[in-house]
């Protein structure tokens, strides 16, 4: 927001790309749930979009993102975050857009030492080299701690009007969001991607682990951000809404998996993930009925369905808290 | 001015958004797009990217699990 309103204040056009990977932390992932209700229902870029007056571009990058995030030549950050491969990729994919969108020059809102994998002094040149960007990328926030680039150097950017923004600290960003009397910001860098938090990447490395083998679609990587995980065997898991939000967006998903719900009493909507065996079923019931408000009795009827719409009813023992390993929950 | 659908049921945001952006594209001022949603994020989603693009919400329905959007493409 800030490297587009310092290029602006220049008089030069910016457009806004947005790239949308399946692991972005946005408003409606959160307002799935009962608790985040409050939270503003917003696409972040969209919002900050308006608030700039200019275009967005919102790219679907699921599919090509899947090799940066399986094979990332930097490697992982704490978690399972490519972040300096992610930053290549992007800066290339819009470079490309650039091209094929007849624009001059790409900008990002990067600052030397703000993130500790991929804005450090030396991987600039990096990201700037190997996606290909070469000179046509300038760091609007840092770019006077940085040698000049092609806009500079043509002289459609004056340098001088740009910033020497450096470290962790954003009180520089926030004195200049200030000048720009801008109040409101979407989330800064890192907190918008579920791969740098630790548990989503546990759950990620949970499926690769269970299936031998990784890979990913979609579905599953969305799956991951809901609900509650519990893993018995390598061979399924089940995953159960946490509240009456997470409920709403699993029954979506309900006719790709064997599910289950709880017949006589309050509880959640339990998806079974993998190829369960009848006395799987039977424990993930018995699991599940922990979770319903049947808990204390000494018996819960639990509906099962299967993926080709049959139904049949169970009667079983709920779980006591104890019955449920520790190292089953992902 | 011709009507084309688009079924982004099942979808989950921002795909909506980018199916409408794509869908746009290909059509011509005054053309009307009809969408048709189940991720209620669209409510707030296709009316920003409209604004920010210059088209018009013509029609925004809300029924019990579907959401239907009608977009007029401006410019």
């Amino acid at each position: 927001m800030l490297a587009a309103k310092t290029i602006m204040a220049q008089g030069i056009q910016v457009e806004g790309i947005n790239f949308y990977t399946g692991f972005c932390v946005e408003g409606h992932t959160h307002a799935i749930r009962n608790k985040d209700q409050a939270k503003p229902k917003r696409n972040n870029a969209l919002w900050v979009a308006e608030q700039l007056g200019i275009k967005l571009h919102i790219i679907d990058i699921v599919e090509e993102y899947k090799n940066v995030v399986l094979n990332p030549k930097h490697g992982y950050g704490a978690h399972l975050n490519p972040c300096l491969d992610c930053k290549i990729f992007m800066v290339k994919k819009a470079k490309e857009w650039m091209e094929a969108n007849g624009f001059d020059f790409i900008i990002t809102g990067e600052v030397i030492g703000q993130r500790p994998k991929s804005q450090r002094k030396f991987t600039m040149p990096i990201i700037a080299t190997q996606s290909g960007a070469n000179e046509r990328l300038l760091r609007p926030l840092c770019a006077k701690n940085l040698a000049p680039t092609l806009p500079e150097l043509e002289g459609w950017v004056n340098r001088d009007l740009l910033h020497d923004f450096t470290g962790r600290s954003r009180a520089p960003q926030f004195a200049l969001a200030k000048q720009f009397a801008i109040k409101d910001y979407a989330q800064p860098a890192g907190g918008c991607c579920f791969l740098t938090n630790e548990h989503y990447s546990a759950k990620l490395a949970d499926l690769w682990q269970a299936r031998g083998k990784r890979e990913y679609e979609i579905d599953d990587i969305i799956l991951l951000k809901v609900g509650r995980h519990i893993r018995p065997q390598d061979h399924f898991k089940l995953i159960m809404g946490r509240d009456e939000g997470e409920n709403n967006f699993l029954e979506g998903y309900r006719t790709q998996f064997v599910h289950m719900r709880v017949l006589s009493h309050m509880g959640p909507l339990a998806l079974i993930d993998g190829e369960p065996t009848a006395e799987d079923i039977y424990l993930s019931a018995q699991i599940l009925a922990r979770y319903s408000g049947g808990r204390t009795e000494a018996t819960v009827k639990i509906e099962v369905n299967s993926r080709e719409g049959v139904t049949w009813p169970l009667e079983v023992t709920p779980f006591a808290a104890d019955d449920i390993p520790k190292q089953w929950y992902i | 001015m011709s009507i084309y659908q688009l079924d982004a049921r099942r979808l989950i945001c921002p795909m909506p958004v980018i199916k409408v952006q794509e869908k746009i594209k290909e059509l011509t001022v005054g053309d009307r797009l009809e969408v048709i949603c189940t991720d209620r994020g669209v409510l707030h989603d296709i009316p920003a990217w409209c604004r920010v693009h210059g088209h018009t919400i013509v029609q925004m329905e809300q029924a019990e699990r579907e959401i239907k959007i009608i977009v007029q493409v401006e410019k």
